[in-house]
């Protein structure tokens, strides 16, 4: 059923651009449909799933590795398939309004599909390499995706910076599972993985398998100091903003530590490293947001932050901490989805993201704000949003941790705040006070642009007021599933007055304060950035690295590929003379070479004298055309070898190949001028040592050969079997049937090579006159 | 290049190139022979007519484009494996059905998805030389 229902999305995003071109926009309706019959099917399903019977299938796809197309739907799976799929029908509704018009809008769909493919599939897979497969997949349309504005120079280099750092992650996650399978007995299945935690955490490996997945967890969710590529990203639309950088991508690598953490969590270094990276970014990205004025910046560095949150809560690895982690998952996924979308509305209908001239947009975009603000206070972690409840138990969770607590606590304290302040700066901000003139006169958007948005908060709401309606049946399932033991949560909006509620209380006052400070803090905050610390962060290393192996590339083709034939040619000589030559040293001895030549047929010797003259004529010569039609005598004269020794097919290849080179040679030779300057004396000599040395090595190799007899157990067999094969030639059985694989990777290559010749030749710019000289 | 003699011998030699090397392509499984050989000739009559006449003859006389051929020829090579798939069997194992008992110079021929793969080595082969034959010449 998980299979039929990607292919059913796969479908839905090959059908996308047609559909497009039959009814416009609207095509965005009819696909959001597909997610949405999905989300129905699988919420009727959650409470299956909450008793613990979860949806598992498989079947085979490259048995001899142990590699499945194995599913398996179980509680933490359930929590993200759902945001997956309810955003995902919501954000193909505000794409269907946010680019209407756009010309390539039927594709949009498609990438967005597609996306959604790759992050149900990850989500959902139950073998480890799966999973890698749908991980890169994601990273792979979040790259179509992001650079969607292909026209846009600054869009496709953000589209590969997050490319790129996210496949770093991604090979060292491969490289993780990998040793972790090992560890594990060979097996790729997740689930039977996850059950040997025992044995993978005393494995010497551990530290290895460890590093290398969080690695990659860390690249994909933004963690510091790979942050840089996320705000980078925001040259991508509104939606896959919405979509991509606060809901499901940046969130795989959340998944990624919940889903293994049975396996790998619980120990100092799991610890250690998580909320290390974990308290780094929070800071980092809290700090770094605060005094942006771009909306979707502001909105991109808070998410880095949140992501940050997240990570910490799986190092901290308690109990509280794995609920706190889940229930954030779920809320920030609401009012981050419902923030971008309304920041993008904003944008599509005043033309500008700038808070400082957005202002006083209420009257005049008054569902836009309702979400807005809905979704800003659930941010704040005001009551009685589910943000509040959220918020609540992070507190808690942070000031139970062991040793670490107040530390954490402080952390948490400060981030929240600073996200307290922009959480005003962007829901608050545009929308209150006097309305300020825009690029574009604001209006309420199309109910696409508002619907999606405002559904997301009012969610929060929802959710706020009635906690029952997640916490048994969405909540503790995914929390049983990453602490692989039955857990109970209940979820309260009022907990009583205590130290908690007094942190909270803190937070949102000390937070208005900062907001209040804006305008200070921004000039402060461009100083930094402009001088010395600012200009050397990661996202300047990455600039360096990038461009470092550009210039390492070209310095290497350079080297390698000058054109000069007379240079490739020298090279290859060279080496197959020092290689053999050094092969041959160590069995050389006067007594192995043979020198018998009594059983020499006159006729041989007449052939050989003919090529040893057309060889060295070829050499002496002073026409191209001369020295062609002499190099062919030696041509030919091989395929008479070949035929008197008992090689026919080899001897009329050969034959064949020699004039149709000929022929090739000669149409070729029409087009270049006279041989204008010949070698110097000097490199005609050093030319003469190389041709006499590769002679010589070739004959030693070949009067050595003599001695020896090796079993003729090939061609044996080959004889035997041909006539099994229904044929009496055994070297065309062997092409054709025995080693066909080998002769269609031939004919596969000889295929590219011409129609590379056809491009190179036919596409090439014209030039007035044929220019040209010895090459 | 006009050449009368040339013409005129390579208005007696083409047919019977081509001839023999379809010959080559079909004998190839128990003679001396082959798509790939079978191909070459095949190929240098079609150079040979070129050469003799000029180059958009050669080129009518194909009626496909050899970029076309070297796609139908690396397509029928990997189709005549997919038949071992399809039967449960790994990717190009031979499959054989049944004989023409016997055709003029040739004898028997024996029909199986060995025959097919090397009509689609013969049909690239064909491809490959006369797209850079072609390309070449047209070059300036």
């Amino acid at each position: 059923m998980i299979l039929s229902a990607l292919l059913v999305l796969v479908a839905g995003a090959a059908a996308a651009p047609l559909l497009y071109r039959w009814m416009g926009a609207r095509a965005g309706w009819v696909l959001a449909l597909l997610p949405l019959v999905l989300f129905l099917a699988l919420a009727a399903r959650l409470p299956d799933i909450a008793d613990g019977r979860p949806i598992a299938e498989r079947t085979p796809w490259i048995p001899s590795l142990g590699i499945d197309l194995a599913f398996r739907i179980d509680g933490l799976a359930l929590l993200f398939l759902l945001v997956i799929l309810g955003i995902g029908a919501l954000i193909l509704l505000y794409g269907s309004g946010y680019l209407k018009g756009h010309p390539l809008q039927g594709r949009f769909f498609g990438y967005l599909l597609l996306f959604m493919i790759a992050m149900c599939g990850m989500v959902s897979a139950d073998n480890t390499i799966l999973l890698f497969v749908f991980w890169e997949l994601t990273g792979i349309a979040s790259y179509l995706l992001i650079g969607f504005y292909h026209e846009d120079a600054k869009a496709r280099s953000s589209a590969l910076q997050a490319l790129l750092v996210t496949f770093l992650g991604g090979q060292a996650l491969l490289a993780g599972l990998v040793l972790l399978s090992i560890a594990t007995g060979g097996s790729f299945s997740l689930s039977e993985t996850l059950e040997q935690r025992e044995q993978v955490t005393a494995h010497p490996w551990y530290p290895a398998i460890l590093l290398l997945i969080l690695f990659g967890a860390f690249t994909k969710s933004a963690q510091f100091p790979f942050h840089f590529w996320l705000p980078g990203a925001m040259s991508a639309p509104a939606p896959v903003s919405a979509y991509l950088h606060s809901a499901t991508m940046v969130n795989a690598g959340i998944f990624l530590m919940a889903r293994m953490a049975p396996a790998l969590a619980g120990t100092e270094l799991w610890r250690g490293l998580a909320t290390t990276a974990g308290v780094a970014t929070m800071l980092a990205g809290a700090l770094l947001a605060y005094p942006q004025a771009d909306l979707k910046k502001l909105l991109a560095y808070s998410t880095v932050s949140a992501l940050g949150t997240m990570i910490l809560l799986l190092g901290l690895d308690t109990v509280l901490a794995v609920k706190a982690a889940m229930l954030f998952f779920l809320v920030h996924a609401l009012y981050k989805g419902a923030l971008f979308m309304a920041a993008g509305t904003v944008d599509h209908e005043t033309g500008t993201r700038d808070v400082r001239v957005l202002s006083g947009l209420a009257k005049a975009m008054p569902l836009t704000t309702a979400a807005a603000v809905g979704a800003g206070l659930s941010m704040c972690g005001l009551p009685p949003l589910v943000g509040f409840i959220s918020k609540e138990l992070l507190y808690e969770a942070k000031l139970a941790a062991p040793y670490i607590g107040p530390a954490v606590t402080a952390a948490g304290v400060a981030a929240n705040v600073l996200m307290v302040a922009v959480g005003l700066i962007v829901a608050f901000r545009p929308f209150h006070g006097t309305l300020n003139h825009t690029p574009k006169p604001p209006h309420e958007g199309k109910w696409t642009l508002w619907l999606p948005p405002l559904t997301l908060a009012l969610l929060g709401i929802l959710f706020g007021l009635a906690p029952g309606l997640i916490d048994r049946g969405l909540i503790a399932p995914a929390v049983s599933a990453v602490r692989a033991q039955e857990t109970e949560v209940t979820l309260k909006l009022w907990h009583g007055i205590n130290s908690v509620l007094m942190l909270s209380i803190a937070t949102v006052a000390t937070g208005f304060v900062v907001f209040r400070l804006r305008h200070r803090a921004r000039p402060a905050a461009e100083r930094i950035a402009q001088s010395g610390p600012g200009s050397l962060g990661p996202a300047r290393l990455y600039e360096w690295l990038l461009e470092g192996m550009v210039q390492c590339a070209k310095f290497l083709t350079h080297t390698l590929q000058h054109g000069s034939l007379r240079g490739y040619v020298g090279v290859a000589v060279s080496v197959m003379v020092a290689v053999t030559g050094a092969a041959l040293l160590r069995v050389w001895s006067p007594a192995a070479l043979v020198w018998d030549f009594s059983d020499l047929r006159p006729y041989e010797g007449v052939l050989l004298i003919a090529m040893i003259a057309g060889a060295v004529f070829a050499a002496l010569s002073n026409s191209r055309l001369a020295a062609i039609a002499s190099l062919g005598i030696v041509g030919f004269g091989v395929a008479l070898v070949f035929g008197m020794y008992g090689a026919p097919d080899l001897a009329l290849t050969q034959l064949l190949v020699e004039t149709l080179t000929l022929v090739i040679l000669v149409l070729v030779i029409y087009r270049l001028p006279r041989i204008a300057s010949r070698s110097t004396p000097r490199q005609q000599i050093a030319d003469a040592i190389l041709a006499l040395s590769a002679g010589a090595v070739i004959t030693v190799l070949l009067l050595i050969a003599q001695n020896l007899h090796p079993e003729p157990v090939l061609r044996d067999y080959f004889v035997q079997n041909s006539l099994e094969a229904k044929g009496r030639n055994v070297v065309n059985v062997i092409l054709v049937d025995f080693r066909a694989l080998d002769t269609l990777g031939e004919i596969t290559v000889l295929a590219a090579a011409a129609l590379g010749v056809g491009g190179l030749i036919w596409l090439r710019p014209r030039r007035k006159q044929p220019e040209g000289g010895e090459s | 290049m006009e050449s009368l003699f040339l013409r005129t011998a390579a208005t007696l030699i083409v047919p019977l190139q081509i001839g023999l090397s379809v010959f080559l392509l079909l004998r190839g499984h128990n003679e001396p022979g082959g798509g790939f050989i079978g191909g070459l000739v095949c190929a240098a009559a079609i150079l040979l007519w070129g050469i003799s006449r000029d180059f958009p003859t050669a080129r009518r006389l194909m009626r496909l484009h050899p970029t076309t051929l070297i796609g139908l020829g690396v397509l029928t090579a990997v189709g005549s494996g997919l038949a071992g798939s399809l039967l449960g069997l790994s990717f190009l194992t031979g499959v054989w059905a049944g004989s023409i008992p016997w055709l003029p110079f040739v004898g028997e021929v024996k029909l199986g998805t060995p025959l097919y793969f090397d009509i689609g080595v013969y049909l690239t082969v064909i491809g490959v030389i006369t797209q850079i034959a072609f390309a070449l010449e047209e070059a300036d």
